[in-house]
């Protein structure tokens, strides 16, 4: 699965009968850093997930899975809404910080061994759509 | 899925007989905001799309899950026309 | 299958039903010069893995499944082992 930040939404109203009943939400991955990595792409919702979010995208046969009985054909779609996640960069280079992209990122670099990088992601009250 | 805008047409009389019924597409992928990114391809038109409309386009082994293509030897599918994309930006 | 580095943990209350107490980490897949290669992916994780370790990384749903034990569910990484060596040679 993937890292994404939830930037915006899509609406289709002439689109396959097994959509029906689905959001379409633009996504762009990003890295473990928060930044941008790779080109977008829409997906669908399964979890009730809302613009500004950061979430995380299952690709290919398996994301019609969450939709079951119905069978979207759908390449992608949204199966966790994230918290907040922990890494630590192993290599010299300790990870960019983006610039006041995301609200709830921080990330502190010190000399040493293992400088830890945290990204919060959902930092607001509830997702919009609920 | 990705965004794209339909650009042309493919004719082809002599294909696998499971697409003998369905049009072909020339897509070219976009990003949210109309601007292309990356190559065309070429995809089974499976909503009745017409030329400059921006679509929604499912990719791989789930573009036989489209409408009609159960048993079709495709790997790009249009499964919607878009009305409207909204985007957050970076900057919000 | 790829080589990947743990590089750090998730947490997300609100997901997939069937994900519930799956455990999801952090890989970045690296070149066999141990660089890393893309973007870090969130996989399932079968077989213990810590932060820091090398691990053997699939990514195909089918096999992500199998290694969650839970039928159709929508994953579509997992680590599949620990590695303890690498052993190759680039002028054969």
């Amino acid at each position: 699965m993937q890292l994404a930040r939830v930037i915006g939404e899509v609406v289709a109203t002439i689109k396959d009968a097994n959509f029906t009943g689905t959001k379409l939400l633009v996504l762009q991955p990003i890295a473990v850093s928060g930044e941008p990595f790779g080109r977008t792409l829409v997906a669908l919702d399964s979890v009730g997930a809302g613009v500004g979010e950061n979430v995380f995208f299952v690709r290919g046969r398996e994301a019609a899975f969450p939709f079951y009985p119905a069978e979207p054909p759908t390449d992608a779609a949204i199966v966790g809404i994230v918290d907040h996640w922990d890494v630590e960069t192993l290599n010299a280079a300790p990870p960019k910080v983006p610039q006041g992209s995301d609200p709830g990122a921080s990330a502190t670099t010190r000399d040493g061994a293992k400088p830890k990088a945290r990204a919060s992601g959902k930092t607001d009250g509830p997702p919009a759509g609920r | 899925m990705i965004l794209a805008k339909i650009v042309g047409t493919v004719v082809a009389t002599r294909k696998d007989e499971r697409l003998v019924s369905n049009k072909l597409l020339i897509a070219r992928p976009m990003d949210p905001h109309g601007k292309a990114e990356g190559s065309y391809l070429v995809a089974v038109d499976t909503v009745d799309a017409g030329f400059g409309e921006t679509v929604l386009i499912v990719s791989g082994s789930s573009a036989r899950m489209a409408s009609g293509m159960k048993d079709c030897p495709v790997d790009a599918a249009i499964v919607g026309i878009v009305d409207t994309i909204q985007v957050r930006d970076a900057g919000d | 299958m790829q080589i990947g580095r743990v590089v750090g943990t998730v947490v997300s209350t609100q997901k997939n039903r069937k994900l519930e107490g799956a455990k999801l980490l952090l890989v970045q897949p690296m070149t066999l010069d141990d660089q890393p290669r893309g973007a870090a992916v969130l996989a399932i994780d079968s077989v213990g893995a810590g932060v820091g370790e090398r691990v053997l990384l699939v990514i195909e749903g089918k096999a992500a499944g199998d290694a969650l034990g839970r039928k159709a569910a929508a994953v579509d990484a997992a680590i599949i082992g620990i590695i303890d060596e690498v052993d190759y040679r680039d002028d054969v």
